[in-house]
């Protein structure tokens, strides 16, 4: 089998801090690997070493067969890299930030333009390719960032939380844009704080946390060893929590628990959840809110570690959401 | 699909070929000017404020120093420039760090380019900038009663040795651009060690300094180059002022260079 990406031992200090403690990693040509952890788990040091832009402390990471650092020439020409932070030149436009970069892969200036053009238009970039980068909005920029990581067209990509501070619908158009890419063979290495997005982008998922792999699957193999899904479900009349916590806790057993208004319980068997409902209907509880929803990252790292998830400096991605919206009811039944 | 192909312009053994290394330099140059069109503040900062230098030191303070303003400017017009210049390779650290901090170095770095190429680049940019802005000065000089007495060889000469001196002064801004937080560091830096060295030189007046500043001052590279560069427009002592001039540019660029290139390839 080959690996178009693939760290062994990875180590990397900054200081006092042990960003990587020995990461094994490997992505198959033409997949996707999702690197899923908390801010400060070492994400973005891993993609860094990928991209050579930082030499690691120990181990071995290679790119298409090529050392990170004994090669990292051969290792630049082939790889695209999408950061956290939208690296564009916010005073140039659209257009000339790809034609920055057709041009110093040593493209001519015709076949410079003619590619900018060409990702323009499927950025969905081609109305605004004349206006100076800093009057774009959040989602535009991350979509001229992914771009300009494409000029080269790069078979082996790395994206380091490519959706984190972007609104749903951009996330979802970028995730769109991240299929169809994938679709046509690219490798890629997509770190990011949110299950589901892993879940959508991902064939295999690497979970890190303080710099250690604690797991690592596809993402099916994953949700059934954390938990699978939970089942939530608020009743009409808040009087009527104990009797449904009851109910609730005869058909899912043990784990179920009050929140507040709401009753969680994890969902083992497919069963569970007409289940529920019928019972729900015969004992007259009428339910103002019954959803089904996959477990999120908290409680994803709850299950593997022991501990919550913990918002750590990762250099300024302190306003984004966490794993919150990995929580958002997948399937909502209305109530019966 | 349009067939566009990257030839990558490496060697078998990783080195970038010279040829496309200029190449590189040169996009990074052009990158830099471009985006001047789209940022016409930074249009300001090379152009409205040489312009009100002259005007500030030639009118409003000019006519109490040297008697006239005519007199005071063919004095003072080639200190102003010179220190107009030093100010601009302000903007030089404030633009690295700006990459640095925003993530344009890493997208650059992760490119099959010449490690240097962005940094000559923006140099290279930044110098044609210097070129424009002296040119303004002296237009504007010209029109307010300079008159250049060194001949056009003078004028070129004193073209030069601005050049020269600038890009040497460049390496310390960009050990600066590499090593400081922010931009408004870089500028609140910059602007507290390049203030007190030009204003303690001879470019604007010596006479009223006392003894312990004037001594300062007799060493000072802006007053050698201030020196050299008014000798050279408007005649007067130009060998030995050069001379110092030149040996400061290559002290600086000695100790700067190296530490800079250090910065930057641990950074950037």
């Amino acid at each position: 089998m080959t690996y178009a990406i693939q760290a062994e031992g990875l180590v990397k200090r900054f200081k006092e801090t042990e960003a990587l403690a020995g990461v094994d990693l490997a992505a198959r040509t033409g997949s996707v690997l999702g690197l899923l952890g908390p801010n400060g788990a070492g994400k973005t040091t891993a993609v860094r070493i990928f991209a050579t832009l930082l030499p690691p402390d120990g181990g071995r990471a290679s790119v298409a067969g090529h050392d990170v650092v004994g090669e990292a020439a051969a290792v630049r020409a082939l790889i695209g890299l999408t950061g956290q932070y939208a690296a564009v030149d916010e005073n140039l436009t659209g257009t000339e930030n790809l034609l920055l970069i057709g041009r110093l892969l040593g493209m001519s200036r015709r076949d410079a333009r003619a590619r900018a053009r060409e990702l323009l238009d499927r950025f969905r970039l081609a109305d605004s390719a004349g206006r100076a980068a800093k009057t774009f909005s959040g989602g535009m920029r991350r979509r001229l960032d992914l771009a300009a990581s494409l000029v080269g067209r790069p078979s082996i990509l790395f994206l380091d939380e490519p959706t984190t501070g972007l609104d749903p619908r951009s996330r979802g158009e970028l995730w769109d844009m991240l299929r169809a890419l994938v679709a046509d063979g690219t490798t890629a290495l997509l770190t990011t704080q949110y299950l589901n997005e892993a879940d959508v982008l991902a064939d295999d998922i690497v979970v890190v946390d303080r710099g250690r792999v604690i797991a690592r699957g596809t993402p099916d193999e994953l949700k059934s060893e954390v938990g699978g899904q939970v089942l939530e479900v608020r009743p009409l009349a808040p009087g009527d929590i104990t009797a449904a916590h009851g109910l609730v806790t005869e058909a899912a057993g043990p784990g179920t628990r009050i929140e507040g208004e709401v009753i969680t319980a994890p969902v083992n068997d497919p069963e569970l959840m007409p289940a529920v409902v019928r019972g729900l209907d015969r004992a007259g509880i009428r339910v103002g809110e019954l959803a089904l929803r996959r477990s999120s990252l908290d409680e994803v790292f709850l299950a593997l570690t022991g501990h919550r998830a913990e918002p750590e400096d990762s250099g300024g991605a302190a306003e984004d959401d966490g794993g919150r919206d990995a929580s958002e009811p997948e399937e909502a039944v209305s109530s019966p | 699909m349009t067939g566009v192909t990257v030839a990558v312009p490496l060697t078998a053994s990783g080195r970038v070929r010279p040829l496309a290394w200029v190449g590189q330099t040169l996009t990074m140059a052009w990158r830099s000017l471009v985006a001047v069109r789209h940022n016409p503040l930074e249009l300001v900062d090379y152009s409205v404020t040489p312009i009100m230098f002259v005007f500030l030191f030639t009118y409003v303070l000019g006519g109490q120093m040297a008697g006239s303003t005519d007199a005071y400017l063919m004095y003072a017009l080639p200190g102003i420039i010179v220190q107009n210049t030093l100010f601009m390779t302000v903007y030089t650290a404030m633009a690295l760090n700006t990459d640095l901090t925003k993530g344009v170095f890493d997208r650059l770095r992760s490119l099959p380019i010449a490690r240097s190429a962005p940094l000559i680049g923006r140099i290279t940019a930044d110098l044609a900038k210097h070129v424009w802005a002296m040119l303004l000065m002296i237009g504007i000089g010209l029109l307010t009663g300079f008159r250049i007495t060194g001949g056009f060889g003078g004028f070129l000469l004193g073209a030069v040795l601005l050049v020269v001196f600038a890009a040497a002064a460049s390496w310390s801004a960009v050990l600066i651009g590499m090593l400081a937080g922010d931009a408004e560091k870089v500028q609140a830096f910059s602007f507290t060690v390049i203030f007190p060295i030009t204003f303690t030189s001879s470019a604007f007046v010596v006479d009223t300094m006392p003894g312990w500043l004037q001594a300062w001052s007799d060493v000072n590279p802006v007053t050698h180059l201030s020196d050299a560069y008014r000798g050279l427009l408007v005649g007067g002592p130009v060998a030995e002022p050069a001379l110092w001039s030149l040996l400061w540019a290559v002290g600086t660029a000695a100790v700067f260079g190296p530490l800079a290139m250090r910065a930057y390839r641990s950074k950037a």
